[in-house]
């Protein structure tokens, strides 16, 4: 394929996502079905248009096309296949390519699936979605087209940074991506139901199963980049509060309140307007987030693009979405008809409580983030904002949420009984102090120590609390197997999907605890045969050696690892230095022991004296991150795989409700 | 069940309450934890209390770099004045002389700089904003428009 044919494909699909963004619009409003079917085919179009320059830049990716010039700054013909293709969006261009190819996707996935969707709020979400397009492609094609040409044709390009070139890396921006755009089908809905003047619990479940999806992949897509972070950068750590990662949070913390919130506009036709406001907010930063990380206004680990002409465009596009949205907010949503009643001891109350916390602890990082960029703008001084500040305001948000988190799922609709569900949750209390008590006396009683077991004893309360609801539901204990069986079957996915998250959620909090408490590291000038000692391992330093990968030269050193009279295992930490563009990496040696990981980094030597810089990290409980993140990840899975958030079902739902409630 | 005033009293109060539990997190934590930058000339005309968390930007100075060990010692300039710096750790994979870069840390009674983390861009041509506009400050910059910070696949990275 031709890059031409991309360009001219990707052209041609402006105009239709403006004919998308208008047409329907203007016949929902005059209640013209034949404008408003068009919504469905200009989606479609869109999508096989985008798709086409999609496809053609990738294959000039693959083919090492060096007369695009996007080919050659960022690949070379050296490079493997799978980098080659994930340089297609590892740069600014390509990256929005992805993304408005992301948008398409899901806005043909409406068209095709949305039989059930009442006419006028399909052809006005589909309208939405048609005007998020349009600013995007024009975005592409004015500012930061990825078909341009030069002349003459270079013979080599300039590769990708090395960095970037790892396969956790290679997956992050899309799954990052699937996020914040599937944050756009929510904002479109909200969008439309504001025109509409009616949120109800159909709308609910109409949008619940987009957020729920974008959710799910944000949450992995952050944890690939924690995790990249952790293996790639080799500092040993894996969350730095940096810019870059804060982007991608925000959108998650106040996506996660929608998701939560949306649970009561379904069940209860309760706190509607915030709800909107909510997906509104959280589209907004899922731009924001987009264009800070693409605009390089932020100095920061991926900043890999940047241009001021841009920067006015992005502003000018941010301004028309978030201003046009909170506007048409303003106006509409005094309008919409009050929610439901419930007491201040109900589900609804902890859902609500649930959603400040989380949106408060959203302002926060955001203010942290943005905080240099204003006081740069207002000659404050040149300063940045650290990780002290985020621990500063964001653990003590998160404590009473967690707690809370172990309650309110046992909580009744309406009013409940506090009194009755703690009585309910001894069991888990009982356990939560067995297992305070024993991290204390397996780690000490530094204040340290104290501070790491209270955060395990949280994430211990969390995950009794998660199982004596779920086994509430069940009955368990309560019921022959086989019956036991049948009633897990019964019960709807989205709930085994909540406690499976909410499990997650624990682990990744053992993780977090564990890390930040017991973490130890040392640093050592180390020849062959020397050993440095970290948390009880002896590492001995074996030599080092310089192999040849496809595209780089590697100093590779060779370490044993014992701890006691255990097994010893082989470490082998390599600096790489790429051959184009020549930089530098560090890939650690990891050694994953289930709970705990053993991490050595080589570093540079005193020139020619076969003595290199070594750290090497103890790192508890770091590997539940991940395993918390995965659990995350597939709760959400689970719960969009219950019947009821099939887009094509929303009117049996009612039925299956009632079925499971009985 | 609560009457719609009475629940839109309830509403108002968790949100001002929510309000101010942020504003209080937030005013608590900014007084500790921002982080001013300072050019070299900067700290040669003020002093700063010992212990203040700061950071510092400049040009890695040709034939500074001194490793003992596991720790370093440089200098950076801005053109106008330099600043001894002393690090204990692994350097970033693109520190080297004529580079720029910016350290945290804190100044020593003694008048060098203890630095906590050394940040370098992965890139050669990449010159921090900061380090940019100190040695701008110091008269001294010459050329390079400023689409130079930020040319494409940089990323700062400390060890």
């Amino acid at each position: 394929m031709n890059p031409e044919i991309g360009h001219y494909a990707l052209a041609l699909a402006l105009p239709v996502a403006l004919v998308q963004a208008f047409v329907p619009l203007f016949g929902a409003a005059r209640r013209d079905a034949a404008l408003m079917a068009v919504a469905g085919p200009a989606a479609l179009l869109q999508m096989l248009l985008i798709g086409t320059a999609f496809a053609a830049l990738t294959q000039a990716f693959i083919a090492s096309d060096f007369s695009v010039i996007n080919v050659y700054q960022n690949s070379h013909t050296a490079k493997p296949l799978l980098y080659k293709i994930s340089g297609v969006w590892g740069n600014h261009e390509g990256s929005l390519l992805l993304w408005v190819l992301i948008l398409a996707v899901f806005g043909a996935a409406v068209a095709a699936f949305g039989g059930a969707l009442p006419d006028r709020l399909k052809a006005r979400a589909l309208a939405v979605q048609g005007m998020i397009g349009t600013g995007f492609l024009a975005f592409i094609l004015f500012t930061s087209n990825p078909f341009l040409r030069v002349n003459p044709t270079p013979a080599q390009g300039l590769g990708l940074n090395p960095l970037l070139q790892d396969p956790g890396l290679a997956i992050h921006p899309p799954m990052l991506y699937l996020g914040y755009v599937g944050f756009s089908m929510a904002f479109s809905f909200a969008v439309a139901a504001l025109l509409e003047g009616r949120v109800d619990a159909a709308w609910a479940r109409w949008v619940r199963p987009w957020t729920l999806a974008a959710w799910s992949f944000l949450t992995v897509g952050i944890g690939l980049g924690s995790w990249w972070a952790y293996y790639e950068l080799g500092w040993g750590g894996w969350w730095f509060w940096d810019p870059v990662e804060n982007a991608s949070f925000i959108p998650w913390l106040t996506g996660t309140a929608l998701l939560h919130s949306l649970i009561v506009v379904e069940k209860r036709e309760a706190l509607k307007s915030w709800t909107i406001l909510l997906a509104i907010v959280t589209f907004s930063l899922s731009l924001l987030g987009t264009f800070l990380v693409r605009s390089g206004i932020l100095t920061s680990v991926h900043a890999f693009a940047s241009d001021p002409t841009r920067g006015v465009f992005v502003l000018a596009l941010l301004a028309i979405a978030v201003g046009g949205s909170l506007t048409l907010y303003a106006i509409r949503a005094p309008k919409l008809e009050p929610g439901g009643l419930f007491s201040p001891i109900s589900r609804e109350s902890g859902l609500l409580i649930n959603n400040l916390f989380l949106a408060t602890a959203a302002a926060t990082v955001l203010l942290g983030t943005l905080y240099p960029l204003i006081a740069d703008a207002l000659e404050l001084g040149n300063l940045s904002v650290g990780a002290p500040y985020f621990n500063t305001v964001f653990i003590p948000l998160m404590v009473p949420l967690v707690l809370l988190m172990g309650i309110g799922p046992m909580m009744a609709w309406k009013r409940s009984d506090l009194a009755g569900v703690l009585a309910r949750l001894k069991g888990a209390l009982f356990g939560v102090g067995l297992v305070f008590a024993l991290a204390l006396s397996l780690s000490g009683i530094d204040a340290i120590d104290i501070a790491g077991s209270a955060g395990i004893a949280l994430a211990a309360w969390l995950f009794f609390a998660s199982f004596t609801e779920w086994a509430g539901r069940v009955r368990l204990f309560k019921l022959s197997p086989a019956n036991l069986w049948k009633r897990v079957k019964a019960l709807p996915r989205a709930s085994h999907g909540m406690t499976i998250a909410h499990m997650g959620m624990a682990v990744l909090i053992v993780g977090v605890s564990g890390s930040s408490a017991w973490k130890q590291e040392n640093i050592l000038t180390m020849g062959a045969g020397e050993t440095i000692t970290v948390a009880g391992f002896d590492v001995t330093f074996h030599g080092a050696e310089t192999i040849r990968g496809p595209n780089y030269e590697s100093v590779q050193g060779t370490f044993s690892a014992t701890r006691g009279d255990g097994k010893a295992v082989t470490l082998k930490p390599e600096r790489r230095i790429y051959d184009q563009p020549a930089q530098q990496t560090t890939e650690a040696a990891i050694h994953t022991a289930f709970w705990a990981d053993l991490y050595v980094v080589l570093g540079d030597g005193p020139a020619d004296t076969g003595r290199y810089v070594v750290r090497a990290y103890f790192e508890p409980f770091v590997p539940f991150l991940w395993y918390g993140i995965l659990m995350m990840g597939l709760g959400g899975l689970v719960s969009l795989s219950d019947r009821r958030h099939r887009i094509g079902a929303p009117l049996r739902a009612a039925s299956i409700v009632e079925l499971a409630k009985g | 069940m609560a009457k719609r005033k009475t629940q839109r009293l309830y509403f108002i109060l968790l949100g001002g309450l929510a309000v101010a539990t942020g504003v209080a997190l937030v005013l608590t934590a900014f007084e500790d934890s921002i982080v001013f930058f300072y050019s070299p000339t900067e700290i040669s005309q003020q002093t700063l209390s010992p212990g203040q968390r700061i950071r510092i930007g400049g040009l890695v100075e040709t034939g500074s770099v001194n490793a003992e060990g596991e720790t370093t010692t440089f200098s950076v300039t801005d053109t106008a004045e330099s600043l001894n710096i002393v690090y204990r750790g692994i350097l970033p994979d693109l520190f080297r002389e004529g580079q720029g870069i910016v350290a945290e840390g804190y100044m020593l009674a003694s008048g060098v700089f203890q630095a906590s983390d050394v940040l370098a861009k992965h890139d050669e041509t990449y010159m921090p904003p900061e380090v940019a506009d100190a040695i701008k400050a110091a008269g001294e910059w010459r050329g390079d428009e400023p689409q130079q910070e930020a040319t494409s696949n940089s990323t700062m990275a400390s060890p």
